[in-house]
């Protein structure tokens, strides 16, 4: 949108002097290029039908602690899908976040980290799921592995660590200011929304205006160009996969807070929820292309979907299948749209 | 020689910002060996891409014995018996010979390939190409090049192809294995199939052609001429037209380079098998030309002056500073910049815009900790665009809207925003129209004028002679010749290339 706002300060007889090729190229223009543009918007209008359908079907879908409950909901996939859109953008795949999760909200909570306390607590989670994301930086963009390879073992392994730790138990958070995490409130918005929050501004900061996010997309535009352009290749992609590993720590502290438990069982599935969020964003599997309000949409969409669906106590196995529809839905569309930009 | 068999004529075809076929005639008559020749660019590879049905031409008629026809797809060219074999062999390396042979069309029962009668099958069409000793049920990734050209012919024979159009296929082989390559075709013609052989070296043509056709920018300049009695010369100023001279820039006299410093010195850099002990230097306001056929080793020799290849031996100095090898960054933070050969695969990322593209390598000296300031970017980006020309003006579009020759200055914009010193530039004018290739031979001329030094690769003789002040010939990854641009002639390089070829 902003770039939008940049378009008019361009001189108006600079940028549409003459040409014969103008006529050709007008089809569309920059990253929020009209392609990007109809996704966010498309998805605005699929959220537009969800809150008409909530609205009729449902008497309390427009009651202030429904929504309340509804971002709070989607806060934790939300952080989530901002690591993954700057994973997929650069053209890998995080198959591992939900393990992750897993063993950072174990690790945070054994009787050990435990005495530490809050900041004690928080760090280790921050250390843990920041280290499991360097170690699958590292084997991707210094060991040459596929993404997709490495981050499966990720998932397998990282969660089976959880469990070892654990012991398979459920471990109780006792110090008190780590639960006042997910009770907290201003303005009757709770203390979780606010991080969400937060991490959507740093994350669309970080992947839009700084020479990093440009990097970002470079590499997964076209790798090769990017290397032969002077840039770190392999550095680009570590951080990537470093910054999933960071939003793993925040949900996994959100998560830890709202079930007051460390569980090797949290997170399970999860990385697919994101994924599919950050697709419906309309963010390209392949890489280069993809925005982070897109991937905050397919995230609030499907948290709508799930919403509606409780309010009329409609069973999950149609959830699911509800889900599977939007999605494949929207990556048709997605196609048609990209089409038609490239034609 | 016999009856006709393919009739092409007044074929067009045109890209985006291309015109790549301009009206070609192509004749060619059963059991012949017809050569097409023509530089790069003068539409050859377009041309068989409309043979192998992969690209349907705009205007002109296609007859095959006779009769009319439209070749719809590829599926629809094999059918008539037209077969290509690319350069790059499109064989799957994790299959057997047999089963490449069959891809496709693979003799089945319910299903399943009857792979005993395949294997039969593919042995009878080796041994009609005299090469009976290629076991089918070898992995085809395991074979070396001239093996896989033969399973490729084998494929072709199998869907009894009348006519196998040839792309260069002796580019990658030894010279040994060339005789091999010449007996095959002498027995497919025998056999009255057609065969369309491309080929750069003239000597070839000599030995294996009946017929050539000369292509020169898209158009077909002549037909029919024999093979073995037209006099090189008169090929060679066919191909490449006298017109094209004046599209040089003339060489600023007086300001001799000679004494302007050093900035690249090149010493006996190596790589196995790709090029030996390259030694050259680069100064300040100079344009050195290198010369080489495809394979020569000189877009290799280029990527690891810029440390996108590591080299075996040797170094490379930039201003008197040595680079440490295969190391990109190092060598852009020094100052020096490439233009690849290949600007979709290797120099552009697609969906981001021109402005985008062109600040991609100078993008820190736009920001401050790591925050890009967007209008300097902008302005910047806009700046060196405007001054080149490019066209469409408005940057915010995305690059891949650009034709050619606004892509090769897209990619030279991104150097000029880094201050480089030196700029390698890989064939920079391939897939450029006429017109833009002397806007960009210009462009180069004024880049050196100001002081940067310029290395430059390309395939076609003439640019490199027009252009260039100091030529090095390249022949088999050595440097065979140095000399001032203005003291060898086409000819001279020509037989420079082809002497090696013909020993």
């Amino acid at each position: 949108m902003t770039e939008q706002s940049q378009t008019d300060t361009v001189p108006a007889s600079e940028s549409r002097s003459a040409t014969a090729e103008a006529p050709r190229t007008r089809i569309a223009r920059g990253r929020f290029s009209d392609g990007n543009q109809r996704q966010i918007l498309g998805l605005l209008a699929v959220l537009g039908i969800l809150i008409a359908v909530g609205s009729f079907t449902t008497d309390n879908f427009f009651e202030v602690s429904n929504l309340v409950l509804l971002l709070s909901q989607a806060s934790i996939i939300g952080v989530l899908s901002i690591g993954m859109t700057f994973v997929i953008i650069s053209g890998g795949i995080d198959l591992s976040v939900g393990a992750i999760i897993a063993l950072a909200s174990v690790w945070a909570t054994t009787g050990a980290t435990q005495e530490f306390g809050l900041w004690g607590m928080l760090f280790t989670a921050v250390v843990v799921a920041g280290v499991c994301g360097l170690i699958n930086g590292v084997l991707i963009a210094y060991g040459g592995l596929v993404s997709l390879i490495v981050t499966i073992a990720g998932l397998a392994s990282y969660r089976g660590m959880a469990t070892l730790i654990s012991g398979g138990q459920p471990q109780v958070v006792r110090v008190d200011g780590f639960g006042a995490i997910a009770t907290t409130e201003f303005l009757g918005i709770p203390l979780l929304v606010y991080m969400f929050a937060t991490t959507v501004v740093l994350g669309w900061l970080l992947l839009n205006r700084t020479t990093f996010g440009r990097h970002v997309f470079a590499v997964g535009g076209n790798a090769e160009a990017a290397r032969l352009a002077g840039i770190d290749v392999r550095r680009t992609r570590t951080i990537v996969f470093v910054l999933s590993g960071l939003c793993c720590a925040i949900a996994a502290i959100m998560l830890t807070a709202r079930t007051a438990t460390g569980a090797s069982t949290h997170g399970n599935l999860y990385e697919l929820d994101a994924i599919a969020a950050v697709i419906l964003g309309g963010t390209l599997l392949s890489g280069g292309r993809g925005t982070l309000i897109g991937s905050i949409l397919g995230v609030v969409v499907f948290t709508t979907v799930n919403n509606i669906f409780v309010l009329n106590n409609l069973s999950t196995p149609i959830q699911q299948i509800a889900k599977g529809v939007i999605i494949v839905i929207a990556v048709l569309l997605q196609r048609r749209a990209n089409k038609e930009s490239a034609g | 020689m016999s009856t006709t068999l393919l009739q092409m004529r007044g074929i067009v075809k045109t890209f985006p910002g291309v015109r790549a076929l301009d009206g070609v005639d192509l004749e060619v008559r059963t059991g012949e060996v017809h050569c097409l020749l023509g530089q790069n660019g003068a539409g050859k590879s377009t041309l068989i891409k409309v043979l192998a049905g992969a690209q349907r031409p705009d205007e002109g008629t296609i007859e095959w014995c006779g009769d009319k026809v439209s070749l719809r797809g590829p599926a629809a060219a094999m059918k008539l018996g037209i077969a290509t074999i690319y350069q790059e062999l499109d064989l799957v390396d994790g299959l057997s010979v047999a089963e490449n042979i069959f891809l496709g069309h693979e003799p089945t029962t319910v299903g399943f390939a009857r792979r005993t009668e395949m294997r039969g099958n593919a042995r009878r069409l080796l041994e009609r190409l005299g090469h009976g000793e290629i076991d089918p049920a070898q992995e085809v990734g395991e074979l070396s090049s001239a093996s896989k050209q033969l399973v490729s012919m084998a494929r072709a024979l199998s869907l009894d192809a009348r006519l196998i159009v040839m792309d260069e296929p002796s580019a990658v082989l030894a010279h040994d294995e060339i005789s091999g390559l010449f007996r095959v075709i002498e027995e497919l013609t025998r056999q009255g199939i057609a065969i369309v052989y491309i080929s750069h070296r003239l000597d070839e043509i000599r030995e294996i052609g009946d017929r050539i056709t000369v292509l020169k920018d898209g158009r077909t300049v002549a037909e029919d001429l024999p093979a073995a009695s037209t006099a090189t010369d008169r090929v060679v100023s066919l191909m490449t037209g006298r017109s094209m001279v004046s599209a040089f820039p003339e060489r600023k006299s007086g300001s001799a380079p000679e004494n302007q410093n050093e900035l690249l010195r090149v010493a006996d850099l190596s790589r196995t098998g790709e090029f030996e002990d390259i030694s050259f230097t680069v100064r300040g306001g100079e344009i050195v030309g290198i010369a080489g056929l495809v394979g020569s080793g000189r877009s290799e020799i280029l990527q690891t002056v810029y440390g996108a290849r590591k080299p075996r031996t040797g170094e490379v100095e930039l201003e008197g500073k040595r680079l440490p090898p295969g190391n990109v960054r190092a060598a852009v933070r020094a100052g020096m910049g490439l233009a690849p050969e290949e600007r979709k695969s290797q120099a552009l990322v697609p969906y981001e815009s021109i402005a985008h593209n062109v600040s991609l390598a100078a993008l820190g000296r736009y920001a401050r900790l790591g925050w890009v300031n967007r209008p300097g970017e902008q302005a910047a980006a806009e700046e060196v665009t405007t001054a080149l020309r490019l066209q469409p003006s408005d940057t915010k579009q995305p690059v891949r809207v650009l034709s050619g020759g606004n892509q090769q200055k897209a990619v030279v914009a991104r150097w000029l925003l880094t201050d480089c010193r030196v700029l390698l530039l890989d064939e920079p004018t391939r897939g450029v129209d006429v017109g833009a290739k002397a806007e960009i031979y210009a462009l180069v001329r004024e880049l050196a004028d100001s002081g940067v030094g310029v290395l430059l690769v390309s395939s076609e003789i003439p640019e490199v002679l027009g252009l260039s002040d100091r030529v090095l010939v390249l022949r088999e990854g050595r440097i065979v010749r140095e000399s001032p641009a203005d003291e060898i002639d086409e000819a001279e390089v020509l037989d420079l290339f082809i002497e090696g070829s013909a020993a």
